[in-house]
């Protein structure tokens, strides 16, 4: 039986914006997988190498406040510090989530960014295991 | 929208029955076709508008509507603060004041198109646009908090622009009550190095031509002529904007059941504007207003630059500058009294009709002008507020296109070289840091403006005035 428990990310769709969804076999790889799905709405994954980390932290009272803040918290990094982040590690306790990101600065040259990501929206907001066992991440981003 | 659900109350006006949660009905402006194409989502997300606390009437939806989140995109709601009234990050949008200025510049066709090729190579240059562009301004933290209260003032107190701008900008180009305190030091931080810059997305810097006058006095009164050029910049409160509205979603919804307020969708997190959050809000969101007007007056200063480059007579006029995602605090007459109100307009735009008071001078007889985006490839209008229009929909009217499909769907269907290639070959020139982008925002991936306007226009939300066509574009 092949293990039907892994990481993917998707795009779904929506009139105006874009939704995001990650799916993994842990909370924390769907998050992670989620984050991937966002960054791949500015740009081409494979293009971001690996050169820096920066430490990120939030929390939120449920499992959708979090996923949200945990969201947010990477648009605010990717904004104020000019990075795109092509590789996530995630690790939640309770309601609170500590990450490791690794990217690099914008080059729009290279990017070639197709537009930002303005916030994490609480709409098609849903943060489930699936009857897989799986556990999915999804909301819709306003671009 | 399957439309054999609604009441028609006539060819442009259409109503969702107050039922369930309802307090009101919800009314949408638009066209028998326009109605059959919208979403569905539409009559859900403005009907569980139409049932937040102290709305006032009706939660009324705007010919260019689509799938929003929390409100619909297009929707208008007015709220009373002494019936329980509140007021939502959700209803005002990420984009705090995204909106649009339009610039006479006294030049024709004739004198630009041998020019159009260098006139897109120096405004691409000069105008930050695109993901990750910073701006070159670069503030201290104090310095922003300045913008924040100071809004286009501020910016003309710095060199960015005239006294003038500001009589041609809503709130004379400054809002009162913004609060620089109630925003985070993560949301000043995302803006000190992007006052001045387009962003991305549907943003733009377009140069346009008038091709068609609908109504001679009235453009007369904006300074408006066939084979005029005229500018256009579309853009928002950047950085700054987004991050206050991520801030006060996260607390409207953690706050949401301590206020006594059950949400059908956590997207309309909203609280009382008698209320602590309410009020910080309300001064949070008002420092967005002052960004997004500081933004577009930076804008305007270095558009004029080029131009006086290339065009040194040239004189570059701001007709006047409209905000499509904000609350307002306006007074209305409801049941025959007047009344202090708070009116949400997400992707929606002002539309004050003849007679209002703050108009600048020349706008009173005529009402003021009310600047609806196009696409790169179709086309933009002016149109003007009307009397009807405050006594149908608070004085409001449509913003845009609206979209009809989805930036997923558009990059399968479109890709952004041919698109830059197709408008070339039709004297329009596009300038964008990314082709992905342009296919996002192909001309097809909207609905027809025309269309919107004209619903518009009959169901006198704003009267059609003249219509603009791209000739440079440059894009965010």
């Amino acid at each position: 039986m092949p293990d039907k428990r892994e990481n993917k990310w998707e795009h779904f769709a929506h009139k105006a914006d874009m939704g995001i969804r990650g799916m993994g076999p842990t909370k924390a790889a769907a998050f992670e997988q989620a984050a991937l799905a966002m960054t791949a709405i500015i740009t081409d994954l494979q293009k971001i190498e690996l050169e820096n980390e920066v430490q990120i932290s939030c929390d939120g009272k449920d499992d959708e406040i979090l996923f949200i803040d945990w969201l947010s918290k990477v648009i605010y990094e990717m904004d104020n510090r000019n990075m795109l982040f092509g590789r996530f590690e995630v690790e939640i306790d309770h309601d609170q989530l500590t990450a490791r990101a690794w990217g690099e600065d914008i080059v729009p040259e290279k990017h070639e960014p197709a537009v930002e990501v303005k916030a994490a929206t609480y709409s098609e907001l849903r943060v489930y295991k699936d009857k897989n066992g799986n556990w999915v991440a999804q909301c819709v981003v306003d671009v | 929208m399957n439309i054999k659900t609604l009441k028609k109350i006539s060819d442009y006006q259409w109503q969702i029955n107050a039922t369930a949660k309802m307090r009101v009905p919800a009314i949408i402006f638009a066209d028998e076709a326009l109605m059959k194409d919208m979403d569905e989502k539409v009559r859900e997300q403005a009907s569980n508008v139409a049932s937040l606390p102290g709305i006032v009437n009706a939660c009324y939806v705007m010919p260019d509507a689509h799938w929003g989140y929390g409100f619909p995109i297009g929707g208008v709601a007015a709220f009373d603060p002494d019936k329980g009234g509140i007021i939502s990050a959700g209803g005002v949008g990420f984009d705090i004041a995204c909106g649009v200025r339009l610039l006479t510049t006294g030049l024709t066709v004739d004198d630009v198109e041998p020019k159009k090729a260098e006139i897109a190579e120096k405004l691409a240059h000069k105008i930050p646009a695109g993901v990750g562009s910073r701006g070159k301004l670069k503030l201290s933290m104090s310095q922003i908090d300045d913008v924040l209260t100071g809004g286009a003032k501020w910016a003309v107190e710095n060199g960015y622009g005239s006294e003038r701008d500001l009589k041609h900008t809503e709130e004379q180009g400054q809002v009162t009550g913004a609060k620089p305190k109630c925003v985070s030091d993560h949301a000043k931080k995302r803006q000190l190095e992007q006052v001045g810059t387009l962003g991305s997305g549907n943003h733009y810097l377009e140069l346009q031509q008038v091709t068609e006058i609908f109504d001679e006095k009235i453009a007369n009164a904006y300074g408006l002529k066939e084979n005029q050029i005229v500018i256009s910049i579309h853009c928002g409160s950047r950085g700054l904007g987004h991050q206050i509205g991520t801030d006060y979603l996260k607390k409207m919804v953690t706050a949401a059941p301590s206020h006594g307020l059950e949400l059908s969708d956590r997207e309309l997190a909203c609280a009382p504007l008698n209320s602590s959050l309410g009020q910080k809000y309300l001064g949070a969101m008002r420092c967005g207003i002052n960004c997004a007007l500081a933004n577009r007056q930076v804008l305007t200063h270095l558009l004029r630059e080029v131009f006086s480059d290339l065009f040194p007579k040239a004189e570059l006029l701001l007709l006047y500058d409209v905000s499509h995602n904000t609350c307002k605090e306006e007074t209305h007459i409801v049941n025959g009294k007047s009344k202090k109100l708070f009116v949400h307009r997400k992707g929606a735009t002002r539309s004050f009709g003849p007679g209002y008071e703050k108009l600048p001078a020349e706008f009173k007889d005529v009402g003021q002008p009310v600047l609806i985006g196009g696409t790169m490839g179709t086309s933009s209008y002016v149109l003007a507020g009307t009397k009807e229009s405050v006594s149908i929909a608070f004085g409001s009217s449509c913003h845009g296109a609206g979209r009809a499909m989805s930036r997923r769907q558009a990059t399968k269907q479109w890709n952004g070289r041919d698109i830059v290639y197709s408008l070339a070959n039709k004297g329009i020139l596009i300038r964008s840091p990314s082709y992905r982008g342009i296919a996002e925002e192909a001309p097809g991936a909207y609905k027809d403006v025309c269309a919107v306007v004209d619903a518009a226009d009959r169901a006198k939300l704003s009267a059609k005035v003249a219509k603009l066509v791209p000739l440079v574009c440059v894009k965010g």
